[in-house]
């Protein structure tokens, strides 16, 4: 493949979460709250009033004790391709004055703040509850308004915000890379802040498409699963579980049918793309 | 001698009488008003809504009063397209029934969005593949030709009328009418539809999303045709108020019996065509996804089977057959009853459309999501009805809406 | 919703949507002006007749 080949080649830039490693110490939210100026109000008791572009869950496999396990689930946007990989993310095709958008070279959803008007339709779409409406005027306490992400516009009230994979970071290694004279960047150049941030390496980030990144072969692992795969939402964020009550905690099955099952079914979905 | 501004020939009650009540309305609109400038001034924290109800009572009373308003369109299309002349009489309350709906509608999409001032976004920086895209466009075109449709009506008042220009353009007006109707019908049509297809499209939402025809889910066509068969009932429900309130006849019996008999077919219809799409959705559509019918319908408070029920057989077979048969037609009290149960229905049916799909969890560590409105949303919920019935008293008062009420009422 | 808008591309999508709203606004319009221009060359012709009726 030559140079120029490998630059206009479109990457699906994704994540994969290995859940035995996950210990639940919320590192990646924290992470992400500095990274991109996500406002925070006194009281955040009602997590559906919070801002949260990746927050984690904690599941249990339902047994009294002395058999219960717990797992957490850091859940941050999907960035979904859609139905028929075609970029028609659930959230993308509804939005009715083109405020979240399609990336198609890197596969990121974006969300266009100054643009969006605060229908949330995107929110009614999203399976995730991924996406976050600003209900107040985003505010810090003074101090930390001198620590704000000067490569991350604070959002107003009134819009939708989501985890965006650090696009700024994506930008700012685009932006080294040409200085450089290249035409690729390389996999540790782009890596998210909660990525980064994760104290156990639970958390592995690059193009899901390029077999020299960890994350190609990592989502290709008999272990890994993705949420609610069956709406067909084609998520890039994949998790790793070694135990089957986790899988059966990530989709709806109706009786009889086991994670397995589907996990065949969406290889020949794949295969056939 | 100056012209009055009454109507000629019919009575009307003392100014102070008129006064009063318009005054006790008016503190019921008031009391909304300074809820929706709440919201305006403090924003959408105002509301009971959360992450998970990003659509909540707003959208349900949009989704509502449009299919509601809907008589104004098929009476439209009956009266000038299919040629219907008996409806003649009572054209002319139906389209400020929906203007007064569709008015409603803008006033609560223009509180519901988080930033008021960029609404024109949606317009100027359309995509065209949004079905509130074109929810938004139909509707306003639409409530322009309603204002059109509603114009000669208030020309014909006495001191307008006697403007010679004002005269001359609500007979123009009334001469070209039908292409104004018939682009309403057209215009109708779509954004009924996608009224319908903004819920059915959401292929993450297994409780709402429907397969379809082309681009349109089969919630586009199911919603359009319920408007069409309940907007005539709720034209018939509010006529039949505003002569009790009055004690005057307005309209002919046989009137209301054709409009409800034309409303019991497409309601059967309707109803017909919406049991077999719950069929394949809970059979087919939902399994898919992993969900069965009655894990929308279980451990949570609120939406059980009953409510699947009251929708499709209290609030819709039941009217259906009470409409179509003529001796339901016949007696009144079966008239009223079927057509307060169709208006109940299609309420239902928006509602679950909205705050159910909302409601239901998709992932299996997630529970059901409740929501309670805050008195700013049910405030601003309740303006619309207390706006809409000033209007109308304010049309009954000064303008000739019911060309039979003098025939009618020259007895007494 | 104008060609000039950057969203705006010349694909079926944008011509049928647009189209249809084009299409409605246009007949919309024509309408309103058709009357209202026929409403004041009425009132200008038939001025005479008027104030007649009303001495
Ligand atoms: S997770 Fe939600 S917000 Fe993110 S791309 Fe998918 S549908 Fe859109
Ligand atoms: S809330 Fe904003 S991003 Fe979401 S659909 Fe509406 S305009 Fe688009």
């Amino acid at each position: 493949m030559t140079k120029q080949e490998q630059h206009t080649r479109t990457k699906r830039y994704g994540m994969v979460i290995d859940l035995d490693r996950c210990t639940g110490c919320g590192a990646c939210m924290v992470a992400c709250y500095a990274e991109n100026n996500v406002p925070f109000k006194k009281n955040e008791s009602d997590k559906m009033l919070s801002l949260n572009w990746i927050r984690v869950f904690k599941v249990d496999n339902g047994k009294p004790f002395p058999d219960t396990e717990i797992c957490y689930i850091p859940k941050p946007c999907m960035q979904c391709d859609g139905r028929h990989m075609e970029g028609h993310s659930p959230c993308v095709s509804v939005c009715p004055a083109v405020a979240t958008d399609y990336d198609y070279p890197t596969g990121i959803v974006s969300q266009i703040y100054t643009r969006c008007f605060g229908c949330r339709y995107c929110m009614a779409a999203c399976p995730y509850h991924a996406r976050k409406f600003n209900w107040w005027d985003p505010s810090w306490p003074a101090e930390m308004e001198k620590y704000l992400n000067p490569d991350v516009s604070v959002r107003m009230r009134g819009v939708v915000e989501k985890c965006s994979f650090c696009y700024h970071r994506y930008q700012k290694a685009r932006d080294k890379a040409y200085l450089e004279g290249r035409d690729e960047i390389y996999e540790h150049e782009y890596q998210p802040a909660c990525v980064e941030a994760c104290p156990t390496g639970a958390m592995t980030f690059g193009d899901l498409l390029n077999p020299e990144h960890e994350v190609y072969k990592l989502s290709r692992s008999k272990k890994a699963f993705r949420l609610l795969e069956k709406l067909h939402t084609n998520p890039k964020v994949y998790y790793l579980s070694s135990k089957s009550w986790v899988r059966r905690k990530a989709d709806n099955y109706l009786e009889g049918q086991s994670p397995g099952q589907q996990n065949n079914a969406r290889k020949t979905e794949t295969a056939s793309h | 001698m100056t012209t009055p501004a009454i109507p000629e020939g019919v009575k009307r009650c003392s100014t102070g009488k008129f006064a009063l009540w318009l005054a006790v309305v008016g503190a019921v609109l008031l009391w909304g008003v300074y809820a929706m400038f709440l919201v305006w001034y403090k924003g959408l924290n105002q509301t009971g809504m959360n992450d998970a109800y990003g659509f909540a009572l707003w959208i349900w009373a949009d989704l509502t009063v449009i299919a509601l308003g809907g008589g104004a369109f098929f009476s439209g299309f009956l009266t000038y397209i299919i040629g219907k002349k008996e409806l003649k009489s009572i054209i002319n309350y139906a389209v400020i029934i929906g203007f007064i709906c569709y008015s409603s509608a803008l006033l609560i999409l223009a509180l519901d969005i988080g930033q008021p001032l960029r609404g024109w976004f949606i317009f100027w920086h359309a995509n065209v593949h949004s079905m509130l895209t074109e929810v938004a466009f139909c509707l306003s075109v639409y409530f322009a030709v309603l204002t059109i449709e509603f114009l000669p009506i208030v020309l014909e008042n006495p001191k307008l009328d006697r403007i010679p220009f004002l005269h001359h353009l609500s007979h123009n007006l009334h001469e070209v009418m039908a292409v104004f109707a018939a682009t309403g019908v057209f215009l109708s049509f779509f954004h009924q539809g996608s009224l319908g297809g903004v819920a059915g499209v959401l292929y993450g939402r297994p409780f709402a999303f429907r397969e379809g025809l082309l681009i349109w889910p089969w919630t586009f066509f199911l919603f359009t045709w319920s408007a069409a068969a309940v907007g005539p009932c709720f034209t018939v429900l509010i006529t039949r108020i505003t002569e009790k309130v009055t004690g005057k006849k307005l309209v002919k019996q046989a009137t209301f019996r054709l409009l409800a008999k034309i409303s019991g077919w497409m309601l059967l219809t309707y109803m017909i065509a919406k049991i077999i799409d719950t069929w394949y959705w809970a059979a087919v559509t939902a399994p898919a996804k992993g969900f069965t019918l009655m894990d929308f319908y279980t451990n949570n408070p609120v939406y059980g089977i009953w409510i699947l029920i009251a929708e499709l057989v209290i609030c819709g077979l039941l009217p259906a057959v009470i409409l179509v048969t003529r001796k339901g037609r016949e007696n009144n009290l079966l008239l009223m009853t079927g057509v307060i149960l169709a208006v109940i229905g299609v309420c239902i049916n928006r509602w679950v459309m909205v705050l159910q799909v909302m409601a239901a969890p998709l992932l299996p560590f997630q529970d059901w999501y409740m929501y309670m409105p805050t008195w700013q949303e049910i405030a601003t919920t309740i303006l619309p009805i207390a706006y809409g019935i000033i209007l109308i008293m304010l049309a009954y008062r000064y303008l000739p809406v019911f060309p039979q009420e003098k025939e009618l009422n020259s007895g007494s | 919703m104008f060609p000039f808008i950057f969203e705006w591309a010349w694909d079926i999508p944008h011509l049928v949507f647009m189209g249809a709203l084009w299409y409605a606004l246009s007949i919309i319009g024509a309408g309103l002006t058709y009357c209202i221009l026929k409403s004041l060359y009425d009132t200008a012709t038939e001025e005479g007749g008027e104030s007649h009726e009303h001495h």
